[in-house]
């Protein structure tokens, strides 16, 4: 590990004016993938400032919405009476991530940061990763190994999908994402949050350097209270999604309203899926209905997508875990 | 003697207490690390080691320019041949190519990352289809041939009625152990010591001490904890050499710890097989002919490794024609070796799954069909087997697990399509000589030593469990020392053969020491320890009682020992172990995710010394087949001649949520041909067959045959 300079930021200003004045700095929380980072050498860092006792940490549901503070862990969010009647797909979703003592240590503004688990990202020393190491190409596509690539927004330098569940369930719901600069703050929706790799994949999100993330603000709905995440991965725990389906509906009498549906696994972010949330409002909640509904639009749903070799069987696998989410919502 | 006793370190290892390799610490010990080539194959042209020399800390640099040199090791287990740091060739991606040695680990990880290695590629291929295919040399597979032909194949041929099988493929898979290899090596007054983590004492100090061109005596190896090795530390490594010849060059101690990547290059990998397997057969399920071919991949250095995953068709039923092959393919990467379990793990899963097949093809119950084809002797070699109770385990197994054949797709339950499969399970017998001494003093405490070492399966538990039996006294008089060469030597816990080896060597030492303890209170003469027992402090000998203090005291003595050495017999019989395993999975119908809900195993392994370690290995066994089959898998990346995944987030091994409750049984048995103490080999038995119970469940719910370890979701979508 590569030497590092340490500093506390004592509130939000400092810690913003602190990574904004070293270049190459790092915030760090719970610090569960970053570390692993530090110890591989794939992140560098000249500084690192911890933000780890800084009162972010609030949850707090309210009429309008839920606030989830960046430095709220996992377990706490997962574990909220609020969270869990009003909210219950995100508490699924952070329930099927990672361990219970990643989920002790980890927070929600982490959980969003993290990144890929493209082996070739990964590795113990430098391979073909332009997102590790910029102009140094795709390991994963000059080798084939595409079985767990994205499926949409993929660029020729970079295949990775984003690994977060949360972050999946938080784009179904509308959810934005609350950052503090320098001069001011912005509020970005989770759908937006995530860049398209395009020819830049080094960078994950639209956060500048001198920014960091405060909070998480979803609005309060009834597709929110009716919520619910799948997660279909072959070790039965610990272990990210091959493919997920965060979904909420709004039922009214026996009739599907509205719905809202994002895919988890499937691309360089949470991937909302418009033409299943046209296809299943005004559909009756019963499964038949939904699986018809689905099977419909599936070929809309996945028209944009360019599956690689090994990751074909992703799609229809996640026409089958966005019903499962379905089902478990209207049943 | 078979009680259920708690592991004696248990404590131990829950607190901390026991000490691994890597927690032995040593005056002015300095830290090496390994740097690895990032190539397949080539040579090196340019090492560049300034930077890493110029860190604050370091020591020493070495490359293989300036590395101790080494002389061929001919002696010892090093089955990698090729010396590291000798000459500039690569021969596989993770060889060593540099070690930086620093004051302090941090230091030496960081250097490592500076050192700077200019390569010449050559041609290579990690693809098991374009390599040669070639026999195997006639060193591999431990003596026992690659191919073997009994009974009249043609004729066999025209008899049957069915043929079934197919190709089987099993998944390239690494050890795992929790604990990475590690050494602390130390060179004082022309004395090496290794404090190692190490399955085999003995291979690893002839190994180092050829070459270093030390005697063996000077080299002692001290492996008190070693966590985990499932076949990655039985033999010499690489790194050992480096350790032990820096430590002699600096004239420091210098502490080696593999990190989790190198874990993946550094001492093999269980091959991947492709099998062929065709069983021809009566309409009555009689076998008339079984045909097995298998071929792994081995290095293009080093000593073939052969996994000899048709073997088991050379024992497992009755069958007037059986044909066995294995055949090489030579790829660019570490040489493959054994792993729990080594032949048996890869073969059962061919065999089984075509047991299944052709079970399916004659409309049979498939458990009917193994019970049809029982044997009591040995097809190939026609020897009778010591003991073979696998109808009974078949019978006993299909009772706890409630076995009632049904055809695929017939049972669901909510999302869920639940399968049942069954398969046996099989491991030939390894028995190797062992040596033990047993001491007695005044107080009447026994003190057992030998070299043994305890790798997890529970030696330290039952050693004294054997040595209190056989002497008659409570286990509480009984201490162990081991896990040290200096101490009555004990062969390398590989081959399930240590409990049956070492224990057997206890058990003699100490009726050894009873014999002499009664011929020194009855007078001379004494041949045999029958009637004779110890009793706390007093030894009863044919009914007289005499303390041990005033014995020892009247011969001027203040303890007593023997020592002896067992080794096993010429075997007039067939000596392996036996099992049933019976799965139930469940695959969701829709997301096509199959997990494994209830596993019974029941067993033909001779006696069981301690019911509780015993279910232990078993259950640890099963987990590890659940892992070959539904998850487990190394991928090799074409382009860069490299394991895709180097660690335990690419490397799925089962967690808790992967493994039900299992449910574990022994037939009551004694084989007094195998060993003294009636034991055989258990530990990697319970691996074995596991795969192909859960493929065939998997083919009982879905109706879909997978052939391909792992199973795969997407080999299940319909």
């Amino acid at each position: 590990m590569r030497d590092f300079s340490y500093v506390r930021g004592n509130d939000v200003s400092a810690a913003v004016a602190a990574i904004a004045a070293g270049s190459g700095a790092k915030l760090i929380a719970g610090g569960t993938d970053l570390v692993n980072l530090l110890k591989e050498g794939i992140e560098q860092p000249g500084l690192l400032v911890d933000i780890s006792r800084l009162p972010l940490t609030e949850i707090e549901a309210g009429p309008g919405g839920l606030r989830l503070g960046a430095l709220a862990r996992m377990s706490d969010v997962a574990a909220h009476p609020a969270v869990r009647r009003d909210y219950p797909g995100i508490a699924r979703a952070l329930e099927l991530s990672a361990s219970a003592q990643l989920r002790n240590m980890a927070t929600m503004g982490g959980n969003l940061m993290q990144r890929t688990r493209c082996p070739y990202f990964r590795a113990e020393h430098d391979l073909p990763c332009n997102k590790r190491r910029p102009g140094s190409g795709c390991g994963a596509l000059d080798a084939g190994q595409t079985r767990s690539a994205a499926l949409f927004g993929a660029s020729g330098a970079c295949v990775a999908t984003h690994p977060s569940d949360v972050a999946v369930m938080l784009a179904a719901l509308d959810a934005s994402v609350q950052i503090a600069g320098p001069h001011s703050g912005r509020a970005v929706p989770l759908v937006e949050f995530y860049r398209l790799p395009g020819d830049q994949p080094q960078r994950d999100t639209v956060l500048a350097f001198d920014e960091m993330i405060i909070g998480i603000d979803v609005p309060a709905s009834p597709v929110a209270a009716r919520s619910c995440y799948v997660k279909a991965r072959e070790r039965a725990s610990y272990e990210f999604a091959l493919v997920s389906a965060a979904v909420g509906v709004e039922v009214d009498g026996n009739v599907i309203r509205h719905a809202r549906v994002a895919l988890g696994g499937m691309a360089p972010r949470p991937l909302r899926v418009p033409a299943w949330e046209r296809a299943l409002a005004g559909v009756p909640a019963e499964t038949e209905a939904v699986r018809a509904a689905l099977r419909a639009a599936a070929e809309a749903a996945f028209a944009d997508a360019r599956p690689l070799p090994g990751s074909e069987f992703k799609v229809a696998l996640a026409e089958q875990v966005v019903l499962r989410a379905v089902e478990e919502v209207i049943g | 003697m078979s009680a259920g006793i708690t592991r004696a370190d248990g404590a131990a290892k829950v607190t901390g207490e026991a000490r691994y390799a890597a927690d032995w610490q040593a005056d002015g010990m300095v830290h090496a690390v390994l740097v690895t080539s990032a190539i397949p194959g080539g040579r090196i042209l340019r090492a560049d080691i300034a930077a890493a020399s110029g860190t604050p800390g370091v020591v020493a640099v070495y490359t293989h320019r300036n590395a101790p040199r080494l002389n061929p090791v001919t002696a010892g287990v090093y089955p990698q041949t090729v010396l590291p740091l000798q000459d500039e060739l690569v021969r596989y991606e993770g060889e060593p190519v540099a070690v930086v040695v620093a004051e302090r680990l941090d230091q030496a990880q960081q250097a490592a990352k500076l050192v700077s290695i200019g390569y010449e590629p050559a041609d290579f291929t990690v693809e098991m289809d374009t390599g040669t295919v070639r026999m195997p040399g006639p060193e591999a597979g431990f003596g026992r041939p690659a191919d073997t032909s009994t009974g009249d194949m043609a004729a066999a041929l025209a008899a049957a009625d069915v043929v079934a099988g197919g190709e089987y493929r099993t998944a390239a898979r690494h050890h795992s152990a929790i604990e990475p290899s590690a050494t602390l090596a130390e060179y004082r007054d022309g004395t090496l010591t290794l404090h190692d983590a190490t399955q085999g004492l003995f291979w690893t100090r002839d190994a180092v001490a050829s070459a270093l061109g030390l005697r063996p005596d000077d080299v002692r190896i001290v492996a008190q904890y070693t966590g985990g090795g499932f076949g990655s530390k039985g033999a010499c490594r690489p790194h050992h050499l480096l350790a032990a010849a820096i430590a002699r060059e600096l004239g420091r101690p210098v502490r080696l710890v593999l990190t989790r990547a190198q874990s993946f290059t550094a001492h093999g990998y269980h091959p991947q097989t492709r099998q062929t397997v065709r069983l021809s057969a009566k309409r009555d399920g009689t076998l008339t002919a079984i045909r097995h071919s298998s071929r792994n991949p081995t290095a293009v250095y080093g000593a073939d490794y052969v996994e000899m995953a048709a073997a088991s068709s050379r024992f497992m039923y009755a069958c007037p024609a059986i044909e066995t092959s294995h055949r090489l393919t030579e790829i660019a990467t570490v040489l493959p070796g054994p792993m729990r379990a080594p032949d048996d793990g890869p073969g059962m899963f061919a065999l089984e799954s075509a047991m299944d097949e052709l079970a399916a093809a004659l409309e049979m119950d498939p458990v009917d069909l193994r019970l049809r084809n029982d044997t009591s002797a040995d097809p190939t070699s026609g020897k009778p087997f010591s003991g073979r109770e696998l109808r009974a385990c078949f019978t006993e197994g299909a009772r706890r697990f409630g076995w009632r054949h049904t055809p695929p797709r017939s049972r669901r339950a909510g999302d869920d399509l639940i399968g049942w499969g069954a398969a046996s399970a099989h491991m030939e017998t390894f028995r190797f000589p062992a040596s033990a001494r047993a001491t007695i003093d005044a107080s009447g405490r026994v003190l057992i030593e030998t070299a043994a070492q305890e790798i997890g399966g529970g030696t330290k538990t039952v050693l004294p469990q054997i040595a209190a039996a056989a002497l008659g006294c409570p286990l509480s008089s009984v201490d162990l020392a081991m896990g040290d060469t200096t101490l009555p030597a004990a062969p390398v816990a590989a081959g399930s053969a240590q409990t049956l080896s070492t224990g057997s060597a206890v058990h003699a030492a100490a009726r050894a020491l009873l014999v002499k303890l009664a011929s020194m209170a009855l007078g001379e003469g004494r041949a045999t320890a029958d009637g004779v027992r110890l009793e706390g402090a007093e030894i009863i000998a044919d009914g007289s009682h005499v303390r041990v203090a005033d014995l020892l005291g009247r011969h001027g003595l203040g303890s007593l020992s023997a020592e002896e050495t067992w080794a096993p017999a010429a075997a007039d019989h067939a000596m392996h172990v036996w099992g049933a395993v019976f799965a139930e999975v469940r695959v969701d119908a829709a997301l096509r995710l199959p997990r494994v809900s209830r596993i019974t195993g029941v067993y033909s392994a001779g006696a069981i010394i301690n019911p509780l370690t015993a279910r232990s290995q078993m259950i640890g066994g099963i987990t590890w087949g659940i892992g070959e089959a539904l998850l487990e898998r190394s991928v090799l990346d074409p382009a860069l001649g490299r394991f895709v995944s180097k660690n335990l987030a690419g490397y799925l091994v089962p967690v808790n949520a992967d493994v039900p409750d299992l449910d574990v049984s022994f037939v009551d048995e004694f084989d007094a041909a195998a060993s003294p103490i009636g034991a055989k080999g258990i530990g990697e038995l319970g691996a074995t067959g596991v795969s192909a119970a859960i493929a065939n469940a998997v083919y009982n719910a879905t109706g879909i045959r997978v052939r391909d370890l792992p199973i795969t979701p997407e080999a299940l979508m319909p």
